[in-house]
């Protein structure tokens, strides 16, 4: 899934190193949407959209699952985190960082997360 | 389904591990279960070689950061090398460099717990 969406970035012009930083936001809001919206329930679908213009690469993932919105994203603190053992927490913060734009959105019984980057 | 792979080499009681392939949700298992067979046999002086690995996201960078306590407590440490620089970017997005000893070179590493 991240592999298509990173070909669809090439095709659309954007370089080696935009296209990795795309591919790790999809990666890892698919992840959420899987782990947090739908609980590891493998029957549930994704929906996903490629949408581009000139200057922006725009990718929507939509689901049917819990509402999930991270409220203020903060860089997490690795090192508290890392005393504690624990190993969630950070895909959101990289998601923000990766790309220029995330937006979460609810439309009827559906989650959307938009997440753009200029290109 | 990504491809990931393991292969280890005792270096005189260090134990190097070298990653092949894509480090993600579905593979992160995989470096999670080599880390606990270790630990579970006190052997924590641990180098990950990242020549080969091809990806990483937060789900790798995940067993990084469960495993490298229990592996200092044990005066051990998990030292990393030979990163390519799109995977270092992803650790340096969250501040691993600062925390994580990561070294060019393989030898460099096992140098350093010879030599320390």
């Amino acid at each position: 899934m991240r592999n298509f969406v990173a070909q669809c970035a090439e095709a659309c012009g954007c370089g080696p190193e935009v296209t990795d930083q795309i591919r790790l936001a999809v990666d890892e809001a698919f992840t959420n949407v899987v782990k947090h919206a739908y609980q590891f329930n493998d029957a549930k679908e994704v929906d996903i959209r490629v949408e581009f213009d000139a200057t922006s690469f725009k990718v929507i993932l939509s689901d049917q699952g819990i509402r999930f919105h991270p409220g203020v994203v903060r860089e997490p603190n690795v090192e508290e985190r890392i005393r504690q053992r624990k190993r969630g927490g950070v895909g959101v913060y990289l998601i923000h960082k990766l790309m220029d734009d995330v937006q979460y959105l609810r439309q009827g019984n559906h989650n959307e997360i938009v997440m753009t980057k200029r290109i | 389904m990504s491809q990931f792979n393991i292969t280890s080499d005792d270096r005189h009681g260090i134990d190097v591990l070298h990653l092949v392939g894509e480090l993600d949700a579905h593979t992160a298992g995989t470096l999670e279960e080599a880390f606990k067979s270790l630990i579970h046999r006190n052997r924590t002086r641990i180098v990950v070689n990242c020549q080969n690995l091809l990806y990483i996201s937060s789900a790798g960078l995940g067993v990084f950061m469960a495993y490298i306590e229990d592996v200092r407590e044990r005066e051990g440490d998990i030292k990393l090398t030979n990163m390519s620089p799109k995977v270092y970017h992803v650790f340096d997005l969250l501040g691993f460099p600062a925390l994580y000893d990561i070294l060019d070179d393989e030898t460099d590493a096992i140098h350093s717990f010879t030599n320390p």
